[in-house]
């Protein structure tokens, strides 16, 4: 039994990083319906940059996030003006399949620069704190991992905050709704879509630092957070970001329930098995509007 | 103010304008009539900078509004009330409200604009916390004109804004027209409700085809025999509740 509660805790903490990365390609595909293949890149590449900043400059994987959020905030903007800037003038189906065939591009060019960069071993940042570990009852909770649900959930609150009330917060959500309709109301929804773009890259920067704190790095992990966060999306639908963060709770603990009953090549499949029932039974998701 | 030459505009090889000519002088009325598909709501897009037009010029206010983002035409006056009413269903009646004052000129204003639109729609004051979608459509046909009013504009066009309305909320919505002209603004109106449009506008173009075939004052045009035909059937006068579509 308390083996079972021991790995649904696990799910909890990593499905908190489901949801984060999920919440940016929410946002993304909620606002310019583009499907951003390589969200799990950005990921990745995040993960990279906390990595640099601790081995070249001894920086707290933590700390890094100071860095690594603007910087991923900056590239995100430029990658919008480089590339998705032209997708989002084409009607609905063209964006679908142009955004698709610039993500995987952008996808395997990532991730050949990281190969390049980093080499394909897999990269962890140790700190003094990595092996802390905090007792209740007879479960053992890693701090570290502990620490990244919780702001994966600040984040995600401070999102939500945003878009309710920030005055560009909400012109985003309007050019989500109804992107002429916000024309007319004088936004301009171009801005709206740089800022939703760069806003989901920085999130993507944030989840990378916290993977790569908590578990670890490497070229081959961009596919694999793509798919989770497309999962998690499925699972909970457009609009709400708290629902997002939920999805990505739901489906980490029933990776570790499919995992602890059935064993852990289960891990993997209930996932997708997920995606295909909600697509099926629900698919606005289970928050969706 | 608001000045339309010879614009013609379409999509793909389908000519909906046809050379339109026409304008509208601050503090006017003007109602603009046709039959479906006569280009009407695709006059009133190139007008707010949604369509582009392919010949012709539309200017505001002295200035060529062809290159000007709809965004900006918003920030120079004018604003639309779409077919439709294109309204964001998942926020709230002030949410949307408060969008409308977007424009960085209408933006410092907001407060006071949102208490104007209270006043001229109390209805929308109760529920300013309802999400938009469980509103009536006269309700949310209320939040669509509302939501144009936010952005202050001098020119406010309306796209069949009682379009699917009871009869005594068209009439609502027409006073309220009324009442916003009265306050200075010139509005620029398509309604299907032929003999209610022409009895609120001082003036009144006919569009069929893509062209301008009938213009005059509304008893002008209420009095033209083929405007009489076309568009007020045989009986000629109807109840004003009732759309002549």
């Amino acid at each position: 039994m308390s083996v079972l509660t021991q790995q649904l805790v696990l799910g909890v903490l990593i499905g908190g990083l489901y949801g984060l990365a999920a919440t940016g390609l929410s946002l993304v595909f909620g606002v310019m319906r583009v499907l951003n293949v390589a969200h799990g890149e950005l990921i990745m590449l995040g993960g990279y940059g906390a990595f640099w900043l601790a081995a070249l400059l001894g920086v707290d994987p933590f700390a890094a996030l100071l860095v690594v959020v603007p910087a991923a905030l900056l590239f995100g903007a430029l990658l919008y003006w480089g590339l998705f800037s032209f997708v989002v003038r084409a009607h609905e189906e063209a964006r679908v399949k142009n955004s698709l065939l610039i993500g995987f591009g952008l996808a395997l060019a990532l991730h050949a620069l990281a190969v390049r960069l980093w080499t394909a071993d897999e990269r962890a940042i140790p700190t003094p704190y990595s092996g802390a570990v905090l007792s209740v009852g007879d479960l053992a909770i890693p701090v570290v991992r502990l620490a990244t649900l919780a702001i994966a959930l600040g984040l995600t609150v401070a999102l939500q905050l945003l878009l309710a009330h920030w005055r560009w917060g909400k012109a985003i959500r309007a050019t989500a709704e109804d992107w002429q309709a916000a024309l007319l109301t004088g936004i301009d929804v171009r801005r709206a879509y740089v800022l939703a773009f760069a806003l989901g890259t920085g999130l993507a920067g944030a989840a990378g630092t916290l993977v790569t704190v908590a578990y670890s790095v490497s070229p081959a992990i961009g596919l694999e957070w793509t798919l989770k966060a497309l999962i998690v999306v499925v699972l909970a639908g457009l609009g709400s970001m708290l629902g997002t963060f939920v999805g990505g709770v739901v489906l980490g603990v029933a990776e570790a329930a499919s995992a602890a009953t059935f064993g852990g090549p289960y891990r993997e499949i209930v996932g997708l098995v997920i995606f295909v029932v909600v697509l099926v039974v629900r698919p606005r998701g289970l928050f969706g509007r | 103010m608001l000045e339309v030459r010879d614009v013609e505009a379409g999509y793909g090889d389908v000519r909906v304008l046809a050379g339109v000519s026409l304008s509208v002088a601050p503090g006017e009325i003007v109602a603009l009539l046709g039959p479906n598909g006569a280009g009407k709501s695709t006059l009133l897009a190139c007008i707010a900078g949604l369509t582009r037009f392919s010949a012709g010029s539309i200017s505001w206010e002295g200035q060529d509004l062809r290159t000007v983002h709809t965004h900006l035409i918003v920030e120079r006056g004018i604003a639309l009330v779409p077919e439709g009413r294109r309204l964001f269903g998942g926020m709230t009646v002030q949410d949307n409200l408060e969008l409308g004052a977007f424009a960085p000129r209408a933006w410092p204003a907001r407060r006071v604009a949102l208490e104007q639109v209270y006043a001229l729609f109390p209805v929308l004051a109760e529920r300013r916390r309802t999400t938009v979608q469980a509103l009536s459509g006269g309700q949310q046909q209320m939040v669509a004109v509302g939501r144009a009013l936010m952005a202050a504009p001098r020119l406010l066009m309306l796209d069949e804004p009682s379009l699917g309305l009871a009869p005594r909320l068209v009439s609502a919505i027409l006073d309220a027209l009324a009442t916003i002209n009265r306050a200075g603004v010139a509005v620029f109106v398509v309604e299907q409700n032929v003999p209610a449009a022409l009895r609120l506008a001082h003036r009144g173009y006919v569009l069929e085809g893509g062209r301008i075939v009938g213009e005059g004052t509304g008893a002008a045009l209420m009095a033209d025999a083929h405007v009489r035909r076309a568009y007020l059937g045989p009986l000629a006068v109807r109840p004003s509740g009732e759309r002549g579509e």
